[in-house]
């Protein structure tokens, strides 16, 4: 992990993003490396939507500069821009699955659609579909519609879609709003075994500070099949987890859990308290 | 001060950013050749009981209209040809366009609104498919294969009301007499003028639909104000490129 730990993936360099008069994003930079996940915290409309967006290229910035891979990507024209999206997978926080597809084809979609994997037979794709719903133990739904589905497992349905072409870095916007605290955590165990399993670097929304502790204490095990701590089996910070608090588009809080816990701020500590309530 | 003016000329502006990428898409790599079928499948088979109905019923009350005011001149004869020229000319393009804009252009707006609220749309580009490619090319490629033929559907079902109400209701004239003056009246540049207009007004129905629903936000209100937006603003349009479209074939 020593080697690759060193090479930044995703750049923002005094990104604003402006709709209108107040903006979603405020001069943000970070940099985000190979083999690290990431929790961003904050306020709803504070932007994290936003943030993500931006670094798929879906949202232009009107200032700064958004580097993905090493390339800036924020003068690409769209077109240019689907070779890149290839390597990225997102989770939306509305789910972005297509209602007139059946689950099989949303799942499907990035693997014909994407030119990296073009040259896949409807055999070999089939395959991938089914190992990736297996990964979310969803592969009896296969011909259903997303409609029939429930909101837990549209998520898990996004999951494996984000997932399917088993890209490098994989980015989730809210995947445990609005779901029931038991479902939530098999969520983001899920996300946990993803990350772990396939070695992806992943960013993650949340509201929920527990999504957060778990992505930054655990880790998939795959003998046993279950989350344990990290820190056994002389596994410790094998993989680093930061935190991020936006606040009005501007970053306002950036390093570990520790030091996140240890925050004096009102605003910053209310997002760390959360778990103790 | 000319605050009030900028949003709709921005808004113009992406509009025709849109149309122009959409004609391009046309020409380029790769076509869903599928979801242009599925659309004509859509818009035109489904419009086209309400405009065989509409169509019928026009061209009968026009041959009853003219009935009352030639006969005050004796004119009867003429009914054919006058029946002819207005469905044509006027009736048979812009009644159907109306019609299909309140079918189609609504439901083009509220289901790409759907998808925008959805995050379809932001998925589709994520996954690697160009949105305005896979949804806005084939509705508009659809549409203006479809209006052109609905209308003509139009034209004939409006004449063969006319027939019924002037030579079946009537009794003004033998049906000889009543195709035969019609299929006399009708000249080239009334063709030219009767096809060329829904094949404008299908550019214009298919792309504010598409326009709209792209640009949604807001939840599901936003969807219906889409909706409703994009009916206002196609019909509009129709009535303004009508009128430009006969201004410039009067001066021919
Ligand atoms: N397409 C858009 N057009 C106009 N304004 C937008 C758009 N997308 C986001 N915004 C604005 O940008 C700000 C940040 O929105 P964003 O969706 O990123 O919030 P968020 O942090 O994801 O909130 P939540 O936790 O509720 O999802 C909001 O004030 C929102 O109104
Ligand atoms: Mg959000």
């Amino acid at each position: 992990m020593a080697g690759q730990s060193n090479e930044c993936i995703l750049r923002f360099d005094g990104v604003s993003v402006r709709f209108d008069e107040t903006p979603a994003l405020d001069g943000l930079s970070f940099s985000m490396r190979a083999g690290e996940t990431r929790v961003i915290l904050g306020a709803a409309g504070s932007g994290k939507t936003v943030l993500l967006k931006a670094a798929l290229g879906l949202i232009r910035p009107t200032e700064g500069t958004v580097s993905v891979f090493g390339d800036d990507i924020t003068r690409r024209t769209e077109r240019e821009m689907f070779g890149l999206r290839s390597r990225i997978g997102m989770l939306f926080q509305e789910g972005g699955l297509f209602d007139s597809l059946t689950i099989e084809e949303n799942v499907a979609y990035p693997l014909v659609n994407q030119q990296r994997a073009r040259r896949l037979s409807p055999e070999q794709i089939r395959e991938r579909v089914e190992e990736s719903l297996r990964f979310v133990e969803l592969e009896r739904t296969l011909d259903k519609f997303p409609s029939e589905l429930s909101g837990g497992m549209r998520r898990r349905v996004g999951i494996a879609r984000a997932a399917v072409t088993e890209p490098p870095l994989v980015l989730f916007d809210s995947p445990t709003a609005g779901l029931d605290p038991i479902t939530a955590n098999t969520i983001i165990a899920l996300i946990v075994k993803e990350r772990d399993v396939k070695n992806m670097t992943t960013a993650l929304v949340t509201h929920r500070y527990q999504d957060g502790t778990l992505l930054a204490n655990f880790r998939y095990n795959p003998e046993s099949g279950q989350l344990e701590p990290l820190g056994r089996n002389g596994n410790a910070a094998s993989r680093t987890t930061t935190f991020m608090v936006m606040r009005e588009g501007r970053l306002v809080f950036e390093g570990t859990q520790g030091q996140l816990e240890a925050s004096r701020d009102p605003y910053i500590s209310k997002f760390a308290r959360q778990s103790s309530e | 001060m000319l605050d009030f003016l900028k949003s709709p000329i921005l808004a113009m502006q992406d509009f025709f950013a849109l149309a122009g990428r959409a004609f391009l898409n046309i020409l380029r790599r790769p076509h869903y050749a599928d979801d242009v079928f599925i659309q004509m499948d859509i818009i035109g088979v489904g419009s086209l009981p309400i405009v065989v109905l509409i169509g019928f019923f026009s061209g009968a009350v026009m041959a009853l209209q003219m009935s009352r005011a030639l006969s005050t001149y004796g004119a009867t004869g003429q009914i054919g040809t006058i029946t002819a020229i207005t469905l044509v000319r006027e009736l048979g393009p812009v009644l159907t366009a109306l019609l299909v804009a309140g079918r189609n252009a609504s439901g083009i707006a509220s289901e790409l609104g759907s998808m925008k609220v959805t995050e379809q749309i932001d998925a589709m580009r994520a996954l690697g498919t160009d949105p305005v490619q896979k949804l806005v090319t084939p509705r508009l490629i659809a549409t203006a294969v479809m209006l052109p033929l609905l209308t003509v559907i139009a034209d004939f079902v409006g004449l063969f009301g006319g027939y019924c109400v002037a030579c079946l209701l009537l009794n003004l004239l033998t049906p000889t007499q009543y195709w035969t003056t019609s299929y006399r009246a009708i000249e080239y540049n009334d063709l030219s003028q009767g096809l060329l207009k829904p094949f404008c007004f299908a550019i214009i129905i298919a792309l504010v639909g598409c326009f709209y629903g792209m640009r949604t936000t807001g939840g599901t209100q936003g969807v219906g104000r889409a909706t409703t937006q994009a009916v206002v603003v196609a019909s509009i349009w129709v009535f303004v490129v009508n009128f430009v479209i006969t201004r410039v074939y009067v001066n021919l």
